[in-house]
C-alpha cells in the first residue's frame, strides 16, 4: 500500500490510474504503459489499499482528534504493516501518547502468523473478538439479559502484508481509535479463557477526552456503562503489537494511564502545544480548550497532502469506502480539530525541505489537517450541496473553510441560499388507539362468543399496558419486565384460538405503524390537533411554535455517525412487549403478518413521476406522490426492522460460535431453514424493476438485526454480495439519463454504509469482495420508468431514515459553540403520518388483452388518471356489494321473515328446530341470489361514470374520459362480481339465520311490544316534566301514604291534581319516556287510585279536614281513568286495583266507603279498560282470601251489586248516579 | 356543578350514617342550600351505596338474618300495622329495601318447599301483592317505598334519569347538526364496546385559557355525580375502552364531578358537567 502511495508521490502513477486500479476496473487506455507496469507489480496489494488508506488516515489524525467522538473505521489492516517491518524501534508518527508505552518489541515470526490470520474471524480458530457493553436503547436491552456485541468494537487485522518495507507508521497503539481499543465493559462474567482478546479502553489521556463521550459512537458503549476496571481476567490480551509481558495486565496499564494523565494535568498550564513547524513553544495558554488558529500559510508538505486528499476523495467518489458519511464525518472532524496534542520534538520528522515520504506524519499541524479536510471537501461538494440547509449554513460560516478555500465557501454559500431543504426532526409522539372496525372486529369475525369477549378484554389490557408504559418508562428504576411482564404474559395466555392470535397481531401491528410513524408533515388530525385550530393560530405562529417545539424535543445526538440499530421512543415499547410476551405463537403470527404487509407495501404501485407541462397542477400531484412514497418507505422500514428483530431473535447471542466446528454445524443446520421472507427475490425484483430506492432501505433495516451466522449462509451471502455491487455502482458523480437520482443514491449509500458497519456484518465482507463489479448488471426490465429515476427522496426523508447524517451538523455546530462531543439522548425517527390503509392495490384484471390495452391507455395519461380510475373502481365495487346487501339481500330476508311467520302460525308457535328452519328457508331463497350479479353490474354501470367524471379535470378529452369511465365500470364490475359470485349464498344464509334467530327470540318469554308507538305531536316542544321527576313525586306520595310520617307531613289536594296533570303531559310528550319508566308510572298510577278509593292519602290541612273530599277524589279518579284510557301506551296493571292488598286498604277505614270502588269498577267497564268478566273473576278470587267477617259480607254485597248492574249502563242512569247519593254508599253503610 | 375535592369531602362528611329516607334528604338540602338538589341526591346515593357495600356482608351472616327475622316476627306479632321492618332497618343501619329482601327470602324459605329464585323475589319486591302474607306484603311495600337509595322504584328512577339525559344529549347533537351513531346502531353493527354516541365526524372542543382544543370522537352521558369511586370504575370498564377503540372523547357528568378527576384531558378523556358550548366542527369548504 505504502508502495502505491510512494509511487503516487513519486508521480510514477497518476491518481486517476491509481483509482481505476483500486476500483478494479479494467485497465483504461489512458493508463500509460509505465503506470500499468507499476500497478501490475502491486496487484496483490490492491485489495488492501483502501482499508490501509483509511486506517492510515485515522492513525495519522489521532493526535488532532482526541477530543471529538472518534470516527470508527471498520477497515481491516490498521496495523497490518507492523509484522512486516524489519524490526527496530518504531520511528516517526508518534504522538505524545505513544510515550505511554514502552517501545513494542518486534514480534517473532511465530507470533506473527496467528495475528495475521486473525483478519478473518471465520477463519481463525479463536477469532479475536472484542465486545463492548450495551448501549442504552440498543436492541440488546432485555434480550435475556445478555449483552450483545452491537456496541462492541472490533477490527480486522488485515492480512499481514510482508511487502511494505518502507512503511513505519503504525507503531504506537492508537489510543483514540476505539476501533483499535474498544472498551472493556459488559462482557458477561463467563469463562475468561474463551475470550482471549478483550481490549481495554484506556482512560483518555486528554482532559477533553474524559469529558466527551466518545463511546456513544457505534463502536463503543456510553461512558457510563464502562466499569471502572476489569481485573486481570484479560491476561492474554493480544495487543497484536507485541507488548512486553509486563505490560499486559490491564491494571498495570490503567495505572500507567492514570499516572500519565495526572502528569498531563499538572502540565496543562504550561506550554503544551509546540508547533512542529517552528519548533518553538507557543505562548502559554490556559485551558486546554482553546482552539488553535489554522493558517494556510503554515501548511507543511502541501503536495503530499494534496495527493493523499485526491486519492482519498477519489476512493470516496468511487464508493470504495464502506461508508460515505463516516468519511465525511471524519473529514469534518479534521476541519474542526481544535489543537494538536503535543508531540515530542524528537518524534517529529524535520519538516520542510526533507523529501516528503509516507514515513513522516501526514498531519503535522492543525494547518495540515484543515488543509487536507478542505481539499477533500472541495471534491465532495456535490454531496455537501445536498445536505440540509442547517448543515450548509454551518459549513458556509466556518471561518477555517473560508480561510483555506474561499471558492468552496462561495459555492457553499450559494448552495445554502438556494437550498429549500429544511429538515425538521420534531417528534410528536401521539399514542392513538387503533380504531375499531366492525368489518374486521365484530363478533362475526370470531369463532365463538368467548373468543370475541376475550379479545375485547385483551384489547383493553393491551392499551392499559401501553398507557402505563407511557407514564412510567422514563422514570428511573422502572423496569418493563417487572412492571408489565406478568400482565402481558397473562394476557397472551388467554389467546388460545389461532384466530384470536391473528386478531391481536393485527392490532399490534396497526398500533405499531400508527405510533412509531410519528407524524412529521401533514396530518393534523392524527397529531391530535384540529386543522381549524391550527389555522386559527396562523401559519406564522404555528411555524414558530413548531420550531420551538423542535428545539425542546429534538434529541441532541443519535449516538455518533454510526449508531447501532435501536428502538427509539415508542418502538421500545413494542420491542419490550415482544420480549416480555415471549410467546412462540405470537411471534409466528407477527412474522406472518409483518411479512405479508411488507410484501404488500413493497409491491405497491407508486406511479412514477413524469415531468408535466403545467407545473402548478403537477406539483400538487407530485407532492402527494412524494409523501406517499415516504409513507410507504417508512412503514416498510419499521415493519422490516421488527420482522428482522423477531425473525433473528432466537439466534441472537452475544458472540459468534467459539469454534469452527460448532460454527459449521450451526451453518449446516441453519441453511436448512427457509428464510422468513424471501428477501432475496424481493431484492432481485426491486433491482430489476428499478425500485431499489424502495426495497433496499427496508432490507437494510431487516438485515441490521441479523445474527452472526446469517451473513455466512449462502442465501444471505448472496444478498450481501448484491448489496455490495449495488453500493459500488451508485457513483454519485455519474448522472446519466435514466440513472438513479442523486438523493435516491445518497439515501442508498447512507443506509448501506450504515449496514456495513453493523457488528454482525463481517468486517472483511466489504473489502474482500472478489467479483468484478462489472459483473453486476441487472437487466432492468422496465428500466425506463423505475422509481429509482424519480426524485422520490428529499432531504427530509433522507434525514429521517438516516438521522446519523445529522451528526455532521452537530459536529459543525459544536465547533461553533466551542464544546465538542456533547451528546446524549437518541434520535427518534420522524416519519410522515399514516394511519390505516396506504392505498389499495390495483385490482387484478384477468382478461389479458383488455388489461394490456388498459395499461397502454394509462401509459400516456397522467398518473392521477390511473389512480382515479382505480380508486373509483375499488370504491364502487365495494359499494356495489353493500348495495346488494341493502337491497336484494334485505328483500330476501324480509321474505324469509314472512315465510317464517306463516310457518309459525301454521305450526302453532312450534316452529321446530331453528337450524331446520334456516335450511328450508335458505333452500327456497338462495337461488334468488343469482340476481345479485345482474344487479351488481347495473349498479357499477350506473355509478362509476359519474364518479370518474367528477374526479377528473374538466379539460379531459371526451374520448379519454369515456375510456376511463369504461375501464372504471369494468374494473368495478369485476371486483364486485368476483366477490358476489363467491359469497352471495353465504351472505344470504348468514342474514337469514340472523333473522330467524331474531324472530324466534321475539317469540320467547317476553313478547315484543306490538303495535306502533305514538310519538308526540310535531308541535310538541318537549317541555313536559321528566318521567323520572314524576316517578319520584308519586313515590313521595306513596311513601307518605304508606307511612310512617311526621305529624306535619301531608299532600295538598291541589298537588295531587297537578301531579296527574303533569303525568298527562309527560305521557303525551313521550320524548323522554322509556318503556320501564312508563310501566312504573302505570303501576304507580294504579296504586294511587287504590289509595284514593280507600281514602288513604294524608291531606295537608287542619286536622278536621285531613281527608279528601268525595268530589275531589272522584275528579282525580276520572283523571286517572282518562290517562289509562287515552295516554298510557304501556299496559296498565288494572287488576291490581282488585288485589287483596289494595282492597284490603279499605278494611282499615271506618266507616268503610265502597262507593268509590264501585264507581271505579263501573267506569273501567264503561271505558272498556277492563271486561266485566275480568272484574267478576277478580272479585271472585277476592272472596277466597281471608278477611274479617264483616268485611267479607260487605265484599259479597259489592259483588252482587256489581253483578246486578246492566252490562251497558244507560246514560240517564249514570247521570242520576252522579247527582244522587249512590246506592253503593247506602249499601255499604247499611 | 363541579366541586373541588375539598367541597366534595365536606358534603360526604355529612352523610355518614344517615338513613336513606325522605326526611334525611330534606335535611341535607337545608344544610347545603347552594348545591343543586339533584347533585346532592346523587352524591348521597353514591355515598350510601359505598356504605352499604362496606357493611353488606355483616348483614348477611346466618346469625344476623336469623336475628332480624325473629325481631320482625316479634314486632308484627305485637302490632302488624307498625313499621316494624322499616324501623329495624334504620336501627341496624341497613337499607330498608335490602332488609325487606332479607326477611322476604327468609320467610319464603320457611313457607315454600323449594328455595325461592331470585326472579321470584324480585317480582315480589316489585309487586308486593304477590307476597302470600298480607302483613309482610305491607311491611315490604313500606320499606321499598320509603327507601330513596335502593329498591325497584329507585332503580327505575335512576334508569329513567339516565335515559332522559341521553335523549337530551341526542337532541343537543341534532340541534348542532352533528351526525352520530347511537348505542343501538353500534350494537347492531357488532361493536364490542358502545359509548352513548360516536360522532361520525369528530369535533374539537375549545377550552378557555388553552391554546389548543380537544378532539372528541365519542360522548358518554352519565346522569350522576362523578366521584372518585364511580369515575375510576367507569374509566376502567368504559372510558378507556372507548378510547382504545375510537380515540379521544367526552364524558358528561350531568350532576357534576370532582374537579381533580378531570386529569386525563391530554390523554383523551375529557369531563364536562354540561354539553360543551365551544365546539369547532370540520368546515366543508364550498370552494
Amino acid at each position: 500500500m505504502a508502495a502505491v502511495l510512494e509511487s503516487l508521490l513519486r508521480e510514477e502513477v497518476s491518481v486517476a490510474a491509481a483509482v481505476r486500479w483500486i476500483a478494479r476496473r479494467t485497465q483504461s487506455s489512458e493508463d500509460s504503459p509505465g503506470e500499468a507496469a507499476v500497478l501490475r507489480s502491486l496487484r496483490p496489494l490492491r485489495k488492501e489499499f483502501v482499508p490501509f488508506l483509511l486506517n492510515f488516515l485515522r492513525e495519522q489524525s489521532c493526535r488532532v482528534l482526541p477530543q471529538g467522538p472518534p470516527t470508527p473505521a471498520k477497515a481491516p489492516g490498521a496495523s497490518a504493516t507492523l509484522p512486516g517491518r524489519p524490526g527496530g524501534p518504531p520511528r516517526g508518527g508518534r504522538g505524545a501518547r505513544s510515550q505511554l508505552f514502552p517501545p513494542p518489541e518486534p514480534p517473532s515470526p511465530a507470533a506473527e502468523a496467528p495475528l495475521a490470520r486473525r483478519g478473518g474471524r471465520r477463519r481463525g480458530p479463536a477469532p479475536a473478538r472484542e465486545r463492548g457493553s450495551r448501549g442504552p436503547g440498543g436492541p440488546e436491552e432485555g434480550v435475556g439479559g445478555e449483552s450483545l456485541p452491537w456496541a462492541g468494537a472490533r477490527r480486522l487485522r488485515g492480512s499481514g502484508s510482508p511487502s511494505s518495507p518502507s512503511l513505519a507508521l503504525c507503531d504506537p497503539p492508537n489510543l483514540s481509535n476505539l476501533e483499535e481499543f474498544p472498551p472493556v465493559g459488559s462482557v458477561p462474567p463467563g469463562p475468561a479463557g474463551t475470550k482471549p482478546s478483550r481490549r481495554i479502553n484506556p482512560t483518555p489521556v486528554s482532559e477533553e477526552r474524559s469529558l466527551s463521550k466518545p463511546k456513544t459512537c457505534f463502536t463503543s458503549p456510553p461512558i457510563s456503562c464502562v466499569p471502572s476496571s476489569q481485573p486481570s481476567a484479560l491476561d492474554t490480551s493480544p495487543w497484536g503489537l507485541g507488548l512486553p509481558p509486563g505490560c499486559r495486565s490491564l491494571q498495570e496499564e490503567r495505572e500507567m494511564l492514570r499516572k500519565e494523565r495526572s502528569k498531563q494535568l499538572q502540565q496543562s498550564p504550561t506550554p503544551s502545544c509546540p508547533t512542529p513547524e517552528s519548533g518553538s513553544p507557543l505562548p502559554s495558554r490556559t485551558g486546554s480548550l482553546t482552539d488553535e488558529a489554522a493558517d494556510p500559510a503554515r501548511v507543511s508538505s502541501r503536495q503530499r497532502l494534496e495527493l493523499v486528499a485526491l486519492v482519498y476523495s477519489s476512493c470516496i467518489a468511487e464508493n470504495l469506502v464502506p461508508n460515505l458519511f463516516l468519511e465525511l464525518f471524519f473529514v469534518l472532524q479534521l476541519l474542526t480539530a481544535r489543537r494538536m496534542v503535543a508531540a515530542k520534538d524528537s518524534d517529529l520528522e524535520p519538516g520542510p525541505g526533507v523529501l516528503e515520504s509516507v514515513g513522516s506524519p501526514l498531519f503535522q499541524s492543525i494547518h495540515d489537517c484543515v488543509f487536507f479536510a478542505v481539499r477533500v471537501l472541495e471534491r465532495q461538494f456535490p454531496v455537501l450541496s445536498y445536505l440540509d440547509k442547517g448543515t450548509l449554513k454551518l459549513l458556509a460560516e466556518n471561518e477555517r473553510l473560508l480561510c483555506f478555500s474561499p471558492a468552496l465557501q462561495g459555492r457553499l454559500r450559494a448552495a445554502y441560499e438556494g437550498s429549500v431543504a429544511k429538515v425538521s426532526l420534531v417528534m410528536l409522539p401521539s399514542a392513538q388507539a387503533v380504531s375499531f372496525q366492525p368489518e374486521t372486529d365484530n363478533r362475526a369475525n370470531f369463532s365463538s362468543d368467548r373468543a370475541f369477549h376475550t379479545f375485547k378484554k385483551q384489547r383493553d389490557v393491551f392499551y392499559e399496558v401501553l398507557r402505563e408504559w407511557e407514564d412510567h418508562h422514563e422514570e428511573p428504576g422502572w423496569d418493563f419486565e417487572k412492571g408489565l411482564g406478568s400482565r402481558i404474559r397473562a394476557m397472551m395466555g388467554q389467546l388460545s384460538a389461532a384466530c384470536s392470535h391473528s386478531h391481536f397481531v393485527r392490532l399490534f401491528q396497526k398500533q405499531l405503524l400508527q405510533m412509531c410513524q410519528s407524524p412529521g408533515g401533514a396530518g393534523g388530525t392524527v397529531l391530535g390537533e384540529a386543522p381549524d385550530v391550527l389555522s386559527m393560530l396562523g401559519a406564522d405562529k404555528l411555524g414558530r411554535l413548531r420550531r420551538l417545539q423542535e428545539r425542546l424535543v429534538a434529541p441532541q445526538s443519535s449516538g455518533g455517525p454510526c449508531p447501532p440499530p435501536t428502538f427509539p421512543g415508542c418502538q421500545g415499547f413494542f420491542r419490550d412487549f415482544i420480549l416480555s410476551a415471549s410467546s412462540f405463537q405470537f411471534n409466528q403470527h407477527l412474522m406472518d403478518s409483518l411479512s405479508l404487509k411488507i410484501r404488500e407495501l413493497n409491491g405497491l404501485t407508486l406511479p412514477p413521476h413524469e415531468p408535466n407541462d403545467d407545473e402548478g397542477e403537477a406539483d400538487v400531484d407530485w407532492q402527494g406522490e412524494r409523501r406517499q412514497f415516504a409513507m410507504v418507505l417508512l412503514s416498510l422500514r419499521l415493519l422490516a426492522k421488527f420482522l428482522g428483530f423477531v425473525a433473528f431473535l432466537p439466534y441472537r447471542g452475544p458472540e459468534p460460535p467459539p469454534t469452527r466446528e460448532l460454527q459449521d454445524s450451526i451453518l449446516a443446520l441453519r441453511s436448512q431453514v427457509p428464510p422468513v421472507l424471501d428477501v432475496r427475490t424481493l431484492l432481485w425484483q426491486g433491482l430489476r424493476a428499478r425500485r431499489a430506492v424502495l426495497t433496499v432501505p427496508w432490507l437494510v433495516e431487516f438485515l441490521s438485526f441479523a445474527d452472526h451466522i446469517v451473513p455466512l449462509l449462502d442465501y444471505y451471502r448472496s444478498i450481501f454480495s448484491l448489496l455490495l455491487h449495488l453500493h459500488r455502482s451508485l457513483v454519485l458523480a455519474q448522472e446519466r439519463e435514466g440513472e438513479m437520482c442523486f438523493l435516491n443514491k445518497l439515501l442508498l449509500l447512507a443506509v448501506l454504509g450504515w449496514l456495513f458497519q453493523i457488528p454482525t456484518v463481517p468486517e472483511d465482507l466489504f473489502f474482500s469482495e472478489e467479483d468484478q463489479s462489472d459483473g453486476f448488471q441487472v437487466d432492468a426490465v422496465s428500466s425506463e420508468y423505475g422509481l429509482d429515476s424519480v426524485p422520490v427522496v428529499d432531504q427530509q426523508l433522507l434525514y429521517t431514515c438516516c438521522p446519523y447524517i445529522g451528526e455532521l451538523r452537530k459536529l459543525l455546530a459544536s465547533w461553533v459553540s466551542g464544546s465538542s462531543g456533547r451528546s446524549g439522548g437518541f434520535v427518534r425517527k420522524i416519519t410522515p403520518t399514516t394511519t390505516t390503509g396506504l392505498g389499495a392495490q390495483p385490482p387484478q384484471t384477468s382478461q389479458g388483452l383488455q388489461a394490456q390495452l388498459a395499461q397502454a391507455f394509462f401509459h400516456n395519461q397522467p398518473p392521477s388518471l390511473r389512480r382515479t380510475v382505480e380508486f373509483v373502481a375499488e370504491r364502487i365495487g365495494s359499494n356495489c356489494v353493500k348495495h346488494i346487501k341493502a337491497t336484494l339481500v334485505a328483500d330476501l330476508v324480509r321474505q324469509a321473515e314472512a315465510l317464517l311467520q306463516e310457518q309459525l302460525v301454521a305450526q302453532g308457535q312450534e316452529g321446530g328446530e331453528a337450524a331446520q328452519l334456516v335450511e328450508s328457508l335458505c333452500s327456497q331463497l338462495c337461488p334468488h341470489g343469482a340476481q345479485a350479479l345482474t344487479q351488481g353490474r347495473e349498479f357499477c354501470q350506473k355509478k362509476s361514470p359519474g364518479a370518474v367524471r367528477a374526479l377528473l379535470p374538466e379539460e379531459t378529452p371526451a374520448a379519454v374520459l369515456s375510456s376511463a369511465e369504461n375501464i372504471a365500470v369494468g374494473l368495478a364490475t369485476e371486483k364486485a362480481c368476483t366477490w358476489l359470485s363467491a359469497n352471495i349464498t353465504a351472505l344470504i344464509r348468514r342474514e337469514v339465520k340472523a333473522a330467524v334467530s331474531r324472530i324466534l327470540r321475539a317469540q320467547g318469554p317476553e313478547p315484543a311490544v306490538r303495535g306502533e308507538r305514538r310519538g308526540c305531536s310535531r308541535a310538541c316542544e318537549h317541555h313536559a316534566p321528566l318521567p323520572s321527576h314524576l316517578i319520584s313525586e308519586i313515590k313521595d306520595v306513596l311513601s307518605l301514604a304508606a307511612g310512617p310520617r311526621d305529624p306535619e307531613e301531608g299532600v295538598p289536594p291541589e298537588h295531587l291534581e297537578q301531579l296527574l296533570g303533569q303525568l298527562g303531559q309527560t305521557l303525551q310528550c313521550r320524548q323522554f319516556l322509556c318503556p320501564p319508566a312508563e310501566q312504573h308510572l302505570a303501576k304507580c298510577s294504579v296504586e294511587l287510585a287504590s289509595l284514593l278509593v280507600a281514602d288513604k292519602i294524608p291531606i295537608l290541612g287542619p286536622p278536621a279536614q285531613r281527608r279528601l273530599e268525595r268530589g275531589q277524589a272522584r275528579r282525580l279518579l276520572h283523571m286517572l281513568l282518562s290517562l289509562w284510557k287515552e295516554d298510557f301506551q304501556a299496559p296498565v296493571p288494572l287488576r291490581l286495583l282488585l288485589s287483596p292488598r289494595n282492597v284490603g286498604l279499605l278494611a282499615d277505614t271506618r266507616p268503610r266507603e265502597w262507593d268509590l270502588l264501585l264507581f271505579l269498577l263501573r267506569e273501567l267497564v264503561e271505558k272498556g279498560l277492563m271486561g266485566r268478566m275480568e272484574i267478576e273473576a277478580c272479585l271472585g278470587s277476592l272472596r277466597a282470601a281471608q278477611w274479617p267477617e264483616d268485611f267479607s259480607e260487605e265484599l259479597a254485597t259489592l259483588f252482587n251489586l256489581f253483578l246486578t248492574e246492566p252490562p251497558l249502563p244507560e246514560p240517564q242512569l249514570r247521570a242520576c248516579e252522579l247527582v244522587q247519593p249512590n246506592r253503593g254508599t247506602v249499601l255499604a253503610q247499611s | 356543578m363541579i366541586l373541588t375535592k375539598a367541597q366534595y369531602d365536606e358534603i360526604a362528611q355529612c352523610l355518614v350514617s344517615v338513613p336513606p329516607t325522605r326526611q334525611s334528604l330534606r335535611k341535607l338540602k337545608q344544610r347545603f342550600p347552594s348545591q343543586s338538589q339533584a347533585t346532592l341526591l346523587s352524591i348521597f346515593s353514591q355515598e350510601y351505596q359505598k356504605h352499604i357495600k362496606r357493611t353488606h356482608a355483616k348483614h348477611h351472616t346466618l346469625e344476623a338474618i336469623e336475628s332480624y327475622y325473629q325481631r320482625y316476627l316479634n314486632g308484627v306479632l305485637k302490632n302488624g300495622a307498625a313499621p316494624v321492618l322499616l324501623e329495624l332497618a334504620n336501627e341496624v343501619d341497613y337499607a330498608p329495601s335490602l332488609m325487606a329482601r332479607i326477611i322476604l327470602e327468609r320467610f319464603l324459605q320457611e313457607h315454600e318447599e323449594t328455595p325461592p329464585s331470585k326472579s321470584v323475589i324480585n317480582s315480589m319486591l316489585r309487586d308486593p301483592s304477590q307476597i302470600p302474607d298480607g302483613v309482610l306484603a305491607n311491611q315490604v311495600y313500606q320499606c321499598t317505598v320509603n327507601d330513596c337509595c335502593y329498591g325497584p322504584l329507585v332503580d327505575c328512577i335512576k334508569h329513567a334519569i339516565g335515559h332522559e339525559h341521553e335523549v337530551l344529549l341526542r337532541d343537543l347533537l341534532l340541534e348542532k347538526n352533528l351526525s352520530f351513531l347511537d348505542e343501538d346502531q353500534l350494537r347492531a353493527k357488532g361493536y364490542d364496546k358502545t359509548p352513548d354516541f360516536i360522532l361520525q365526524v369528530p369535533v374539537v372542543m375549545l377550552c378557555p385559557l388553552a391554546v389548543e382544543g380537544h378532539i372528541i370522537h365519542w360522548i358518554e352521558s352519565k346522569a350522576s355525580f362523578g366521584d372518585e369511586c364511580s369515575h375510576h370504575a367507569y374509566l376502567h370498564d368504559q372510558f378507556w375502552s372507548y378510547w382504545n377503540r375510537f380515540g379521544p372523547g367526552l364524558v358528561i357528568y350531568w350532576y357534576g364531578f370532582i374537579q381533580e378527576l378531570d386529569c386525563n384531558r391530554e390523554r383523551g378523556i375529557l369531563l364536562k358537567a354540561c354539553f360543551p358550548t365551544d365546539i369547532v366542527t370540520l368546515c366543508h369548504s364550498t370552494a
